[in-house]
């Protein structure tokens, strides 16, 4: 194929970028699919123009927090990023964006499913594994079909340099035969939950099968863990947070030990879950030559991406914006929620649109009992409303305390007008999120992420 | 009824598990608790035996392929006798997904094939072409309710069951694919013996259902005490409606 093709290709993928944009949302992936009809080898083709090379992040959970937060620590350290930044993630959206950006350094969060087929086009300098959750299962497949495949990209000498978070058992054990690989994980067991939570899938060991014995755990099955019969252990991390307190929606402090020193940093997302994006991205900028110092103070400088933990004004009340899209997922913001102080003011919006999973059983698997006696009022949306609220009936929230409205704009509104005053906690799945969004962009309440 | 109690033996709870297997069994819960009925879950994992008179309902749910074959080797070698046992003395037994794929004499997936408990006269082969998954409605006709009702759920599975001569379905499928993609039958029920695709979960969807089984499990001549299942009938009209019923 000759650079012709690519431009040709290019020009048609730019206008259909135009035209889609014109129609309404999104608009991020439909030119990289064009593109990659006309030119199949593009991302190849169009990476390898990158002067400073790129790097790939996956993971069920947290992928574009992730890069997110890598993309602040890498442009403070003056590097010019081509980023799929609105979280259009299959090829298509890497195609996309590296059609239109400009820079040096490629910044990717690529789909777990599309893993392979970008890390082989693009042949990146490292890729970051974050970890590995069941999700939506009528799109996804199980689990351990991801863990194999993943397995193939780790082997298949490819990804560059592996930045692995050592508490997941699936994925620090793709580091086995890598000396280089780098690991990341938490170092403190004052954050540890009381015992696993239901949401735990990697619970058996990898190399020969047997139940993994656990000393902590921290979210799903993230933790220390050890295998019994052939001694398989969570690996010593080389990027670690200790000393952590966690300060609920308003963030958290913690060292940042990396293996050039140490730091502390004032870290503003919310969660436990964050800070393992917080690591992750410390880990992956480490692995890049980026020194402590301007690591540290990304995080601190570290925004929410759209829709995950993104705080809106709407009608008197501030909104937090919380995506919820799979059981550990979900967890990592139940939790977060149920150490807040005072009663919880909620906008539940459960979609079961294609990029949902049509399959909405995961709100069954998700903790929502954790919520149980702290709910003020919660106002249960989306296409499959009444399932949501009786998620949080069985959970133990008192019916007279959940209204049904499956209509967005008017759910929003009787939910915001309960929380005038104080704070509404929405939690919605991905369509729902971009949906809420859309919403909240023509009330002037929020930035729109795709202009 | 205050002194009566549900006793429900979940079988592989941490391996059979995926598609939420948890909320059917909290539905039963609530609904028991909500009437004064006792309600109480006793787990057996690998290796552990099952007493075939203490429970009233055995659950059995679905699990990754991998946990499928570690649970389908035990369910044979350890538990097959009591559960016989426990059908025969009319115990209710509910599996879902690939619990009901082990409820029958084999599922066989290219070169392997695991075995099954023979509780009931049904084959399953993991077949070549795409796996069947969607929103799924089937009409159930069950002893005691006075005329045919609605299930609804999400199946999702390799494996295409087929059903022996003597052998009745659960039901007729509505919308979606049921046990083969082309016979029209979903599930299997002999007595209180019944599998099924449909999770979901299957009973948030269809309380009515989780009801039905309690009133089966306890052997009560009487309908339960109605209960305010306004919500209920919402999500389960949320799911026929998903299915296009």
């Amino acid at each position: 194929m000759s650079p012709l093709r690519t431009t040709i290709a290019g020009g048609a993928a730019r206008a259909a970028g135009g035209l889609s944009r014109l129609a309404g949302r999104g608009g991020t992936s439909l030119p990289g699919k064009v593109l990659l009809r006309g030119d199949p080898r593009a991302i190849e083709r169009l990476g390898a123009r990158l002067a400073h090379g790129s790097a790939v992040i996956s993971a069920t959970n947290g992928k574009t927090t992730t890069a997110a937060l890598a993309a602040g620590i890498l442009e403070r350290h003056g590097e010019r990023l081509v980023h799929n930044r609105a979280g259009a993630n299959m090829a298509g959206g890497v195609a996309a964006a590296l059609l239109h950006g400009d820079g040096e350094l490629g910044l990717f969060e690529v789909d777990e499913f599309w893993l392979d087929q970008v890390v082989g086009a693009l042949r990146p300098r490292a890729t970051l594994l974050g970890n590995l959750f069941r999700d939506q299962l009528d799109r996804y497949g199980e689990l351990e079909t991801i863990a194999d495949r993943w397995a193939a990209v780790a082997a298949g000498g490819a990804a560059g340099r592996l930045v692995l978070n050592a508490d997941d058992p699936s994925v620090a054990d793709l580091g086995r035969d890598h000396a280089d690989a780098l690991l990341y994980g938490i170092e403190d067991d004052s954050v540890a939950l009381a015992e696993m939570q239901h949401a735990s899938d990697a619970t058996h060991c990898r190399r020969c099968g047997a139940p993994y014995d656990y000393e902590v755990h921290h979210l799903g099955h993230l933790g220390r863990y050890r295998c019994p019969r052939c001694g398989a252990r969570r690996p010593d991390p080389h990027v670690r947070a200790s000393a952590i307190e966690l300060h609920g929606f308003d963030g958290s402090r913690f060292t940042l030990g990396l293996p050039d020193g140490e730091a502390e940093v004032a870290f503003p997302l919310p969660g436990l879950y964050n800070l393992y994006n917080a690591l992750g991205a410390a880990a992956l900028a480490h692995a890049l030559g980026v020194p402590l110092a301007t690591i540290a103070a990304g995080l601190e400088e570290g925004q929410a991406a759209f829709g995950r933990g993104e705080r809106v004004a709407v009608a008197g009340a501030e909104a937090l914006i919380l995506l919820v899209k799979n059981p550990a997922g979900a967890n990592g913001v139940l939790q977060t929620l149920a150490r807040e102080a005072g009663p919880l003011r909620l906008l539940a919006v459960l979609n079961d649109q294609i990029a949902d999973g049509r399959d909405v059983s995961w709100i069954w698997d998700a903790d929502f009992d954790l919520l149980a006696g702290r709910v003020a009022q919660v106002t249960c949306s989306g296409t499959r409303a009444p399932e949501m609220a009786l998620r949080l009936k069985y959970a133990g929230v008192p019916v007279e305390r959940i209204a049904v409205e499956p209509d967005l704009a008017r759910a929003l509104d009787a939910a915001a007008a309960g929380a005038a005053g104080g704070r509404l906690y929405a939690l919605p799945t991905y369509t729902a999120m971009l949906a809420l969004r859309e919403l909240l962009v023509a009330r002037g309440a929020a930035e729109d992420s795709f202009a | 009824m205050a002194d009566r109690t549900l006793r429900v033996c979940a079988l592989y709870p941490d391996l059979m598990n995926i598609y939420a297997d948890r909320g059917n069994l909290l539905l039963l819960e609530r609904r028991c608790a909500w009437r004064g009925i006792g309600f109480a879950v006793t787990a057996a994992g690998i290796g552990d035996a099952v007493d075939p008179d203490a429970h009233d309902l055995y659950y059995l749910g679905g699990g990754q392929d991998r946990d499928q074959m570690l649970c389908a080797q035990d369910l044979v070698e350890v538990k097959r006798d009591a559960l016989h046992a426990a059908a025969a003395r009319d115990a209710v037994l509910l599996a879902v997904c690939g619990g009901y794929q082990l409820l029958g004499h084999s599922y066989a997936l290219g070169d392997e094939e695991i075995p099954g408990v023979g509780l009931v006269d049904l084959r399953t082969v993991r077949a070549d072409g795409p796996r069947l998954i969607g929103n799924v409605a089937i009409e159930v006709d069950l002893p005691g309710l006075g005329g045919p009702r609605v299930l609804a759920g999400f199946e999702n599975h390799g494996g295409r069951t087929r059903l022996g001569p003597g052998e009745r379905p659960l039901g007729r499928v509505l919308r979606g694919h049921g046990n083969d993609g082309h016979s029209g039958h979903e599930g299997v029920r002999r007595g209180n013996v019944i599998g099924t695709y449909l999770h979901g979960p299957l009973l948030p969807k269809n309380a009515w259902f989780a009801d039905w089984l309690i009133g089966r499990a306890l052997g009560l001549a009487e309908p339960l005490d109605p209960l305010d299942d306004a919500l209920e009938e919402a999500a389960h009209a949320g799911a026929r409606r998903a299915a296009g019923v």
